[in-house]
């Protein structure tokens, strides 16, 4: 996909190329972080094949993340894919966001969604044009791809070869994992009681029911006040302000 | 099991990002629709800190994870980067566990 065939008009070369490097900056910083995924999921018993599996088929943090945690504590694989799921609703709100900006149609759409994520999002939202919008999106969503993948293995790999995960900390490394993933959405006071109330819900049924139900039944806390709160728009779209790096990158 | 469920996630993901792309914007722009995916992430992944934390087996128990979650806590509050809060948890109850 080229600038030209945008229908806005063409990107000036020294911005498009600005925009291509920051993404590629996005790609490397959270790429970084596709290592502790890697070790964190052999840890928790998967094997390097199917940890690579998730972060090329699933390709969106959290929702890895869940469904190795869930299977951490001893879950079934089927309530860690429903918790993995659950995770990724976000990102269908990210997706009605940007359709209008990108507005790619076919086998461009489908092929785009795969690359639908928190960073690619938030490096395409406040673009002036399409093209801009679709450049930032593309760049980011690919060099993220490419780095997360490359990262999981490594970090699969690393993970494999260290022995008892307990003896490194791993375990423990996922909650650490799981509250950074929450922490940037805890600004909000609905949000607070939200996560709570989830806790509070989790942690309850653990003594009565089989492990990987007590996150799942959280959910209900999200229906429940989803259903009795009222604001006109909720959804908090992540901008380039929110990521570690390549936002204040700009020449 | 573990790959049905792999490849159910990955399909299932796939299909909302989709959705999103595709789907009338009229039918997922309802207010209520858009507040519980937006609330659903926060819940369970509050839910998933809770568990992995506190939960052996079926029992509720306070050891080392608890110390390497406050790490965590502290280096997001120092504004740390992802993989920093990640090896700080990991590092804190490593070294608990040593002593």
């Amino acid at each position: 996909m080229t600038a030209a065939s945008s229908p806005n008009s063409a990107l000036d070369p020294v911005e498009r190329s600005a925009i291509i490097r920051d993404g590629i900056v996005v790609g490397v910083a959270t790429g970084a972080y596709g290592i502790s995924f890697g070790a964190i999921s052999v840890a928790a018993g998967l094997t390097i094949l199917q940890t690579c599996a998730l972060s090329l088929l699933v390709f969106t943090g959290a929702s890895q993340f869940a469904l190795v945690g869930v299977i951490a504590t001893g879950g079934a694989p089927l309530a860690g894919a429903l918790t993995g799921l659950l995770l990724g609703t976000r990102n269908m709100l990210y997706g009605l966001r940007l359709a209008p900006l990108l507005s790619w149609r076919g086998w461009r759409r489908a092929a785009a969604a795969h690359l639908l994520l928190d960073e690619s999002t938030a490096m395409s939202v406040n673009r002036e044009s399409t093209a801009a919008a679709r450049v930032g999106f593309l760049s980011t969503g690919l060099a993220v791809f490419a780095l997360w993948n490359l990262a999981t293995l490594g970090g699969a790999i690393a993970g494999e070869s260290l022995g008892d995960p307990r003896a490194y900390g791993l375990d423990a490394a996922v909650g650490g994992a799981f509250l950074a993933l929450l922490w940037p959405r805890l600004k909000d006071r609905r949000n607070q009681v939200c996560a709570v109330l989830g806790v509070a819900v989790a942690l309850s049924l653990v003594p009565a029911t089989p492990a990987g139900v007590p996150v799942l039944a959280a959910a209900v806390v999200a229906l429940a006040i989803g259903i009795f709160t009222h604001s006109t728009d909720p959804t908090d779209i992540p901008t380039r302000d929110d990521l570690p790096s390549g936002g204040e990158r700009h020449s | 099991m573990m790959w049905a469920a792999i490849i159910f996630t990955g399909i299932g993901c796939y299909l909302l990002k989709i959705a999103g792309l595709s789907v009338p914007a009229a039918m997922l722009k309802r207010p209520v629709v858009q507040r519980i995916a937006d609330l659903l992430p926060v819940a369970l992944l509050a839910a998933l800190i809770g568990v992995q934390v506190f939960a052996t087996g079926p029992e509720l128990t306070v050891d080392a994870r608890l110390a390497g979650l406050l790490a965590a806590l502290l280096a997001l509050v120092l504004r740390a980067p992802f993989i920093v809060v990640v090896l700080a948890a990991a590092l804190t109850a490593a070294l608990i566990r040593l002593l």
